[in-house]
């Protein structure tokens, strides 16, 4: 070790790239030897006054400076950029680099063994391209879901809202159940956090009840149907849970994430408990969810009624951003949210009629929206602020 | 119920279908005798059917029932489109007027035992309101204001005031999903066999198919068994349309929904493709039918699942596009692929 030759990294305190007005002792020594010949006659003179030079003469043509300035560059080239002169730029690039470029692409995307995922990445855009996947009754697609939507909402979730997810142990790890969430956020964002967060701890997916408009609608409807959304009527209520399936529902609906900013986090009424009597027939347990945070992502601060009529849809949002600063008034602010799912509520010990008890059902209904509202009041309380 | 001398009538017997049913029947040994129907005669081969020329729209079919002494009758004349018949009025009137004057027949007729009526799914409409799978209790969430679906309607109402007035005669009445099959021509196979498929764009139905030779079959079991009632009848499992349109390897073109109208109606003048207004409907949002009912009631189960028969369908059908599909295998094919990948081809996924 001791006779080991000492190779020096960087520049010595001199200069180096970047810094300071020569080029680093590097860059000097890559440069070619015929150029500064070339350009002899400009070896004090600064880069700046030169770069500035070449503009000057033709102020004119204002609109073509890039046909223009193509021949200044030669000017500036010895002390400007020596280190991209050396490349073969005439020839092309030969066919063996090419692939290995690709080669090292692939390795870099895919990791170490690169051929086998490359392969089973194509094995899927064909199964998508020829169309032999598999779809459901509702038109559920696991694939699209699991490798596309799921991926693309998980760094969302994970990142931008910093999902906090409690009482995951509440929903059972199969059979039928029904969670039931307050909704809230102008967009149903709320509903796509809650199927993400709920796949990645579990890894059952949520299947979400819709509102007709969600199915009316070109592009969302059918993205819906994708992922696993079916309409929110009993029939398709029944039969999902019946199934074993695990089921969203928002009984807010439109009321509830269509809500002005000023009313944050106060539960709406809860439809007509459709809900509750579906969980009843078929039996399975009722777990109430609190999202806080999905109020701040857009707040609702106004709405146009007369175009939202004109339109046949519920609102037209006016967020303090969305209409003023157009597309970009899209990102949703990066509130902090926590979800807590609360207790099972279980349905499975009411006698064969209750579901067509009508009081009952409302006592029930009031029961998940206490429990839903009190918890969003703690979550509340816990939470630092809205950002963090 | 199967005696020796069972007589069956079959109308609608100059359509394809009902010509294959009536062939089939007559095979059978249980029947002794298959008379088959229609005001035209049928083009293609009716082996031992003894066909009588008789238009269903007037009371001659009565004379037919009761001089045949016809105990089973198999209705399978309601036609969904108008087609080489005329226009929409003649559609309407074989449809309505002629199911009430074979119905108004089968009551006078004393011998009758069984009325076994082909309806469609389409009787539940399509809309965005839909469940995702129709039993056969619901109602359509719309009902039909004209057209095919209409037509149906009014059927079916017929059927059932007969099921009333007779309670003697079975009457069982088969919903079934969109036939399909190499040798059936329906607007929803004109519509597939056209070179690029035309879509409504951001909407993707949900589809399900009935093979051809399983709704024979499903005929003639009906025919021979002892249950009556109202039954949906389909493959197994569902279809996309944008998933059916990409087996098919064609080339499909998204058109907004306020367009598709316009192309269907010069598709329609090309004699390309039928794009009824319920058609269009049905390619946006698409249905489901629950076949429970099918398999515990009816003890029916079709050979082909939608897939299977989706896929029978499009075997003789040469591709007109999948050229990424092609690319894409070329590119496997260049990698040594050590695991084992699913075989795309291979699968047949329900």
């Amino acid at each position: 070790m001791a006779d080991a030759e000492i190779i020096p990294i960087g520049t010595r305190g001199r200069p180096g790239r970047g810094t300071g007005t020569q080029p680093s002792s590097a860059a000097r020594s890559l440069a070619p030897r015929s150029t500064p010949s070339k350009t002899a006659a400009t070896p004090s003179g600064q880069p700046r006054p030169a770069a500035k030079a070449a503009p000057q003469p033709k102020p004119k043509p204002k609109q073509k400076p890039a046909a223009k300035a193509a021949p200044a560059p030669p000017v500036v080239e010895p002390s400007r950029a020596p280190t991209t002169t050396d490349v073969p730029t005439a020839d092309g690039i030969p066919a063996a680099d090419w692939l290995a470029a690709i080669q090292g692409a692939a390795a870099e995307v895919f990791g170490q063994d690169w051929e086998p995922q490359l392969a089973r990445f194509l094995a899927f855009l064909r199964r998508r391209v020829a169309g032999s996947y598999r779809i459901d009754e509702y038109g559920f697609d696991q694939e699209i879901t699991e490798r596309f939507l799921m991926a693309a909402l998980r760094p969302i979730a994970q990142k931008w809202f910093r999902i906090e997810v409690r009482g995951i142990e509440n929903i059972p790890l199969d059979g039928g159940a029904l969670v039931v969430s307050n909704h809230s956020g102008t967009i149903p964002v709320d509903g796509l956090m809650t199927m993400v967060s709920i796949h990645d701890e579990i890894g059952r997916f949520l299947r979400p009840l819709g509102a007709d408009l969600v199915f009316k609608m070109p592009f969302v409807g059918s993205m819906a149907r994708r992922s696993g959304a079916t309409l929110a009527c009993t029939e398709d209520a029944e039969r999902m849970l019946s199934g074993g399936e695990l089921v969203g529902v928002w009984p807010e609906g439109f009321k509830g994430i269509g809500k002005p900013y000023a009313e944050r986090y106060k539960l709406q009424r809860f439809g007509r408990g459709g809900f509750v009597s579906a969980a009843v027939r078929t039996g399975v347990p009722i777990i109430p969810l609190s999202v806080v945070g999905a109020e701040e992502i857009y707040p609702l601060v106004g709405n146009v009624p007369s175009l939202a009529r004109l339109l046949g849809v519920p609102y037209i949002p006016i967020t303090p951003f969305f209409p003023l600063l157009g597309p970009l008034g899209l990102v949703p602010l990066p509130s902090k949210w926590l979800l807590e799912f609360g207790e099972p509520i279980r349905t499975d010990e009411f006698d064969a009629g209750a579901a067509d008890d009508p009081m009952l059902v409302f006592n029930v209904t009031d029961q998940v929206r206490e429990t839903i509202q009190q918890t969003l009041y703690s979550l509340l309380m816990k939470r630092q602020s809205v950002f963090r | 119920m199967a005696s020796a001398g069972r007589v069956v009538l079959v109308t609608g017997v100059s359509r394809d279908l009902g010509r294959k049913f009536a062939r089939a029947a007559a095979a059978d040994p249980d029947v002794s005798r298959v008379i088959g129907v229609d005001a035209v005669p049928p083009r293609g081969d009716m082996g031992d059917v003894s066909f009588v020329r008789a238009d269903i729209r007037n009371p001659v079919i009565a004379k037919v029932i009761v001089k045949e002494d016809v105990d089973t009758v198999v209705h399978m004349s309601v036609i969904s489109t108008p087609g080489s018949a005329g226009g929409r009025n003649t559609m309407k009137e074989l449809n309505v007027i002629g199911t009430m004057q074979l119905l108004a027949a089968c009551q006078k007729a004393p011998g009758l035992r069984a009325l076994i009526v082909k309806s469609t799914t389409t009787v539940y409409g399509a809309s965005s309101r839909d469940p995702a799978m129709f039993t056969e209790d619901m109602e359509p969430r719309r009902s039909a204001r004209s057209g095919y679906a209409k037509d149906v309607a009014e059927v079916e109402g017929y059927v059932r005031g007969f099921a009333r007035r007779r309670p003697d005669v079975r009457v069982a009445m088969l919903r079934a999903a969109n036939v399909i099959g190499p040798g059936v021509t329906s607007p929803l196979t004109s519509y597939f066999r056209l070179p690029v498929i035309p879509t409504v764009l951001g909407h993707d139905a949900r589809l399900q198919f009935l093979h051809e030779r399983d709704l024979l079959d499903v005929l003639r079991h009906a025919t021979h068994t002892d249950v009556s009632g109202t039954f949906n009848v389909a493959g197994d499992g569902l279809l996309m349309l944008s998933q059916a349109v990409r087996r098919l390897q064609r080339p499909s073109i998204g058109l907004p929904s306020f367009a598709v109208g316009n192309v269907g109606s010069v598709l329609r003048s090309a004699r390309m493709a039928d794009f009824s207004p319920e058609q269009t409907a049905f390619l946006t949002y698409g249905r489901g039918v629950d076949t429970t009912r099918m398999r515990t009631h009816l003890g029916f189960e079709p050979s082909y699942s939608t897939a299977e028969a989706f896929a029978d369908f499009a075997a003789p059908l040469a591709a007109t596009g999948g050229r990424t599909d092609r690319v894409l295998a070329r590119l496997a094919e260049r990698l040594p692929d050590p695991d084992a990948v699913p075989a795309v081809e291979g699968v047949d996924h329900g």
